[in-house]
Formats: structure tokens, C-alpha cells, sequence
């Protein structure tokens, strides 16, 4: 174990580095995309269910199959990793965006349109704070999905974690699958605690549960 | 001055029956505090939306201070109109102060103009400035979230004030408190208040003037003595004996 790490960890490094690349890469895609996304479509409930629906049957592709599809048209590598990943999170994304502008009570928005408040202010001082903690749990779920179906990519020459544990597979090499699974798994574990974190904070912030500093 | 004048006013939801209001005329002046009373479906938190036009007439117009609404732009209307509502409606995410400030800030006041106020509006209604100030609407009461709500609502001293049912949730004794309060800021500031309310001896110890509907019409709009010494039909006659003993208090409203 640790004699391979000692001799190969510039390989490790190397295919942690470049897993998130990919993973880093396809959030900001995605997150601008599905934003983009539920902007057109969240005014009507009917287009947001096909929109939703559409992406539901992508997701529901196997990752292998989807990136071998698409070979053909996109070639081998990174670029059409992150095209599949960032298909599939739009279903993630779009489905808690959506949810969560939907969540916020409509009394509330009621109240802002009555007293004068323009459409867009409304939705970014009003829905998008209030709808936060369902927009970020999307999210959350999305890197946790993409950091595991990224490892999938090296099987099209992405590169990343997958890499080692796509060698250590094929020349039985235990001390690689093991270093690889450390990796995907340490990887996933911490971005899930961060992410933990980043959703407790903007909850105390926003004082959703009205949990305020100096409360009676 | 005619504050409010509704002209031949009609609204029909799709799908609907019959008319959620139907060819509704009247006029209110200035300096009005107008009580709206009906049941659930009689038509009236749809005629208060329609003033600010979150809801638009199919037929008929709505004129404030002579202009008719539908020749403004709506976001704009609704900066010169107060509006409270019943469940809670208050920004759960921004500070009393914050929830105060939100139109004079859409307004561009300066910082200082904003803070004095918030502050002379929280003592307005009731609440000390210093205490409440920084509280989140989670932090407060029934009653003291329906204060902020007012004063809200009062911050950019609207010339029309629209209620629709505001006391409804609060408990007896915060619900008399808040409407003595309400009369007072009132009879301080003479706008005109259109205040809808399903609660009989709510309807008659505010309005000087209580417009009865049922069935989206109205059946009487009169002083609160003249209803009681006149009902127009058996329907105002029947709400009036099922608030049983009420009557007293209509006395207040004669002057």
C-alpha cells in the first residue's frame, strides 16, 4: 500500500486532479445551464413537467451506455464526460429548482406583488432566498452524483479516479482498485460533509427556523 | 374627493358559475374607513384585489382619485396602495426593519430617511423600535407580526389602504387592541382604508361606512346605524341577528 503510494502517488494526484476537473467543470455548467433552464420554463407548470419528465428519461439512461452513444458524435475524452454529466444534472438540478421556487408561499409573494414589488426583484429578494435551501440540496446531490459517475468516464479516456480503478480491474492489481476507492470515497465523503456545512450555514443565516441569534 | 370609485364592475374566474363580482357601482371619499362584510364566496377580498389589480375586472372600470387604474402601470399602482393580509405575508427571511424598508428602499430613500422611519412607524403601531427593530418575523407574535404588517404597509404613506381580513388569525383581546389601534392611526392620518372582514362587530366597529356583499353583489352599503335602523333585505337583517346584540356599538359610527 503504502510502498505504492511512495512510488506512484504523482499518478493519484494526477488522477485526483483530474477528476476534479471534470467534476469541477461539469457543476459550473450544469448549475449555469439549469438556471438558465427553470428561468424559461418556471412560469408554466405544464412545460416545467415535460421539461422535468425530458430529463427524467436521460437520467435513466446507464452512464456506460450514454457515453458510448454519444462517441460518435463527441469522440472519446473529457469533453463528452462532462456533456453526459451535465445532462444528467439537469434532471437533479432543474427537478430542486423548480421544487423550491414552488415551495415558497404564495401569500408571501402575494404580499410583495400587492405592495409594488417589480417581478424581478421578486424573484431575486424574495423566491431565490427563500427557495435556497431546496436549490442548494440540488446541488448537493448533483456533485455527489457527478463525483461517483465521473469514475465512470475513464472507461471513454476522461481520465480521473476511474482510471486507476479501470487498471487496477484489468491487471488485477488489488493495491489500485484499493487506492481508488479511497479516493472516490474520500472524495464523495468530503464534499457531502462540506456541503453539510454550507447548508447549515445558509439556513442560520437566512433564520428559516427563525433560530436567531438573541431570540427571547 | 372621490378616493375610489368601482363603475359597472364585473369579474368571472374561468370555469366559474356565476360571477365572483357582479356589476358592482359605488364610490368612496376620501378619508373613508370602509368596512367590506360577506361570507367566504360573497365576492369581497375579489373587489379589494381588483384595486390594485392582482386581479383585473372583465367589465367595468375601477378609478383611484379620477384615474382609471387600467391606464397605469400596475407595479407602480401598487406603490401609492397599502396592502395587508391575513397570513402573516411578512418576509420571513429580512428583519422587522428590513420587511418595513422594503418600498421607501425600491423608492431610493437615503439610509437616515429609511431608519427614522422604520422607528416611527414601529411606535405607530405599537412596538417598541429599540426591542423589535432586528427581530425576524419568527420571532414575534401573531399580533406584533400583523403590527409589522401595518406598518409595512403605512411606510410609504399610501394614499388608499387595502385590508383584506388582517385581524382574522389573531386571538380576541390582541384582535379589539389591534382595531382601537387601527382607528386611531386612522383618524391621525385620514387615508382611505378599505378593510375586509367577515366578522360582523368587526365590520361595525371600524367602517363608517359597511358595504354588505353576498353572492359577489352588494346587497347594502350604508352608514352601520342606518343598516341597523333599515337592513335592505332579509339577508343584511339575518346578519345582523346572527351577531346577535351588536347594535350598541354602531353608535360610535353615527357622528
Amino acid at each position: 500500500m503504502w510502498a505504492y503510494f511512495e512510488k506512484y502517488h504523482y499518478k493519484l494526484t494526477e488522477a485526483l486532479s483530474e477528476h476534479l476537473a471534470i467534476v469541477g467543470l461539469t457543476l459550473v455548467i450544469s448549475v449555469a445551464l439549469a438556471s438558465a433552464l427553470t428561468l424559461a420554463i418556471m412560469r408554466s407548470p405544464g412545460l416545467s413537467a415535460i421539461v422535468i419528465r425530458l430529463f427524467g428519461s436521460i437520467y435513466a439512461i446507464p452512464s456506460l451506455a450514454l457515453f458510448a452513444i454519444l462517441i460518435p458524435f463527441t469522440g472519446i475524452g473529457m469533453k463528452t464526460a462532462v456533456l453526459v454529466l451535465v445532462l444528467y444534472n439537469q434532471f437533479l438540478l432543474i427537478r430542486n429548482f423548480i421544487a423550491g421556487l414552488d415551495s415558497v408561499d404564495p401569500q408571501i409573494v402575494e404580499a410583495a406583488a400587492g405592495m409594488g414589488m417589480p417581478p424581478l426583484r421578486i424573484l431575486f429578494r424574495i423566491k431565490l432566498p427563500l427557495a435556497f435551501p431546496v436549490i442548494l440540496a440540488g446541488i448537493h446531490l448533483a456533485v455527489i452524483s457527478t463525483i461517483g459517475i465521473a469514475t465512470i468516464a475513464a472507461a471513454i479516456g476522461a481520465g480521473g479516479i476511474g482510471t486507476i480503478l479501470f487498471d487496477g480491474m484489468r491487471t488485477r492489481n488489488p493495491v489500485k482498485l484499493v487506492w481508488g476507492t479511497i479516493l472516490a470515497g474520500g472524495l464523495a465523503i468530503i464534499a457531502n460533509l462540506a456541503l453539510i456545512g454550507i447548508e447549515k450555514l445558509a439556513a442560520r443565516r437566512f433564520h428559516y427556523d427563525g433560530n436567531a441569534p438573541g431570540k427571547p | 374627493m372621490i378616493a375610489i370609485s368601482f363603475d359597472g364592475v364585473v369579474k368571472r374566474f374561468p370555469g366559474a358559475a356565476r360571477n365572483a363580482v357582479d356589476r358592482v357601482s359605488l364610490e368612496i371619499e376620501e378619508g373613508e374607513l370602509i368596512t367590506v362584510l360577506g361570507a367566504s364566496g360573497s365576492g369581497k377580498t375579489t373587489l379589494l384585489k381588483m384595486v390594485n389589480r392582482l386581479f383585473e375586472p372583465n367589465e367595468g372600470t375601477i378609478c383611484l382619485f379620477g384615474e382609471n387604474i387600467m391606464d397605469k402601470d400596475p407595479v407602480k399602482l401598487r406603490r401609492g396602495i397599502g396592502y395587508v393580509i391575513q397570513q402573516i405575508g411578512l418576509f420571513p427571511h429580512m428583519t422587522v426593519r428590513e420587511n418595513i424598508a422594503t418600498i421607501p428602499r425600491i423608492l431610493k430613500w437615503d439610509r437616515a430617511r429609511i431608519g427614522v422611519r422604520v422607528d416611527e412607524l414601529l411606535s405607530l403601531v405599537n412596538l417598541d423600535p429599540d426591542e423589535f427593530r432586528e427581530r425576524y418575523p419568527a420571532q414575534l407574535s401573531g399580533g406584533q407580526q400583523q403590527r409589522v404588517g401595518l406598518a409595512r404597509a403605512l411606510a410609504a404613506d399610501p394614499a388608499v389602504m387595502l385590508m383584506d381580513e388582517p385581524f382574522g388569525a389573531i386571538d380576541a383581546i390582541n384582535r379589539s387592541n389591534l382595531q382601537d389601534e387601527l382607528l386611531a392611526i386612522h383618524g391621525k392620518h385620514k387615508r382611505t382604508y378599505l378593510f375586509v372582514t367577515h366578522d360582523v362587530a368587526e365590520a361595525f366597529k371600524l367602517g363608517n361606512r359597511v358595504l354588505v356583499m353576498d353572492g359577489g353583489r352588494v346587497k347594502q352599503f350604508d352608514t352601520p346605524q342606518r343598516i341597523v335602523d333599515d337592513p335592505a333585505d332579509d339577508f343584511v337583517r339575518e346578519l345582523l341577528a346572527s351577531s346577535g346584540g351588536r347594535h350598541g356599538q354602531s353608535a360610535r359610527v353615527g357622528n
